[in-house]
């Protein structure tokens, strides 16, 4: 089990994407190992390195796991880089939400809720891969539906879509509350 | 009475109004709509002042509210008849849309404040297409100027001269040419430029304007580059693209 465990850990290490158990079990196929083992080797790893409160730690994103450095020690990383990071403008993030929540949807549907024409947009939210195109929709003129990308889950440190806080959970961590029966403290 | 406008950037009409409604303090719910679209008339006068390109978006929404605001005028005296809609708050499809737009606005809050990878959490190395991604962030960013700021630095310029005087109409041979040569040389020679310094001193109105169109066209050209260091700051207006040195 060791080398299992050391296998696994330097697969994450090399590893440029979140890396899904899946891909573990059929890595090891010939060692004999059940998805339930993988995740159990991978929760471990996790936990020593979260305990050793090092540099680095593995999180749990999109799906898989991945080495990536502390958050406090990101103002470290972007002084040792000397770039400025990436950042979303307002309007990107809003459609950006509206397609995580809605998805599949279509710009029209975009459109109707934001007040604006996303075009531009969802552009440059298509060639930063945080959006794609996941079909057509079966109406008259077949318009694109858009869907989010495992980018999307991996940039917004994501398990997976159901870890997105609902939109009614979101209403009620609003300061104002309701004004029905809102019994904010 | 001189006072100080300040204009925010709205993500769209649904962002102005609910910008509004926040500013009055106004129950989303029961929006007094005559003050709300007297506010919001007069911020569109204000963008349009600025000669900003009024999105259609914004006038749609405008109609709405004078709609809307019409229908709360009229009084209720259909209670007989079962016409359909006709009992209800004629705001209610508004305030619904409103709600639903600000639910997403805060859930694109919420995304921005998660630890967002290449800002607040690395992976190993950065890959290239992590500083494409990057990069092309960095534009955004970048505090340059667009059209707006540069209009509203205009529009302080123009204040500045004060009212223009009585109008003698003469030929004077002004071309855009000539002011578009003149900014080139200025910076050809020092470099960069505060914004204010590249007009000419005096209170002629059509020179300055004539140098704005100028700076304009230049931009555009992608000749010059305009950008501040800091918000609010002095604007800056450099050469682009050459180390040129003269």
């Amino acid at each position: 089990m060791d080398e299992i465990r050391a296998i696994v850990e330097a697969v994450l290490f090399a590893a440029d994407l979140p890396v899904a158990p899946e891909r573990l079990v059929e890595l090891l196929k010939e060692r004999g190992v059940d998805r339930q083992g993988i995740v159990a080797v991978l929760e471990d790893l996790r936990e020593e390195y979260a305990q050793r409160r090092g540099g680095m730690e593995i999180r749990r994103v999109a799906g898989g796991y991945q080495f990536c450095t502390r958050p406090d020690l990101a103002a470290w990383i972007r002084r040792y880089r000397a770039g400025r990071p990436p950042a979303l403008s307002a309007a990107a993030l809003e459609t950006l939400a509206v397609v995580a929540y809605r998805q599949p949807v279509t710009k029209a549907e975009i459109d109707a809720v934001r007040g604006v024409d996303a075009g531009g947009v969802l552009k440059g939210l298509l060639e930063r891969k945080l959006i794609r195109i996941v079909g057509r929709k079966e109406v008259p003129g077949r318009p694109i539906l858009y869907g989010t990308t495992k980018r999307f889950l991996e940039v917004f440190h994501l398990k997976d879509l159901s870890e997105l806080p609902t939109l009614e959970e979101m209403r009620a961590l609003r300061p104002e509350g309701e004004p029905g029966g809102g019994t904010a403290p | 009475m001189d006072y100080e406008v300040k204009l925010e950037v709205f993500q769209g009409p649904l962002d102005l109004l609910l910008y509004l409604i926040r500013k009055n303090e106004i129950d989303i719910a029961d929006i007094p709509i005559a003050l709300i679209t007297r506010q919001y008339l007069e911020h569109l006068e204000m963008m349009k002042s600025l000669n900003l390109d009024l999105a259609g978006e914004y006038l749609v929404l405008a109609a709405t509210l004078i709609h809307i605001k019409s229908r709360m005028l009229l009084p209720e005296e259909n209670e007989g008849e079962a016409v359909e809609g006709e009992g209800e708050d004629p705001r209610q499809e508004l305030v619904a849309q409103l709600r639903e737009y600000q639910a997403f606005k805060e859930a694109a809050l919420a995304l921005e404040r998660r630890p967002l990878l290449e800002r607040d959490v690395f992976k190993r190395g950065a890959r290239i297409e992590d500083a494409v991604a990057a990069g092309g962030a960095v534009e955004e960013e970048e505090m340059e100027m667009d059209l707006f700021d540069l209009v509203a630095a205009f529009q302080r310029l123009l204040a500045r001269l004060g009212p223009s005087g009585p109008m003698t109409v003469n030929r004077e041979l002004l071309s855009l040419k000539r002011c578009m040569e003149t900014i080139m040389d200025n910076l050809r020679q020092r470099g960069g430029m505060a914004f204010d310094d590249l007009f000419p001193d005096g209170r002629d109105r059509r020179k300055v304007i004539y140098t704005f169109l100028a700076l304009l066209e230049l931009v555009k050209m992608g000749a010059v580059k305009a950008f501040q260091t800091t918000p609010f700051g002095p604007i800056r207006v450099v050469l682009s693209g050459g180390a040129d040195h003269g």
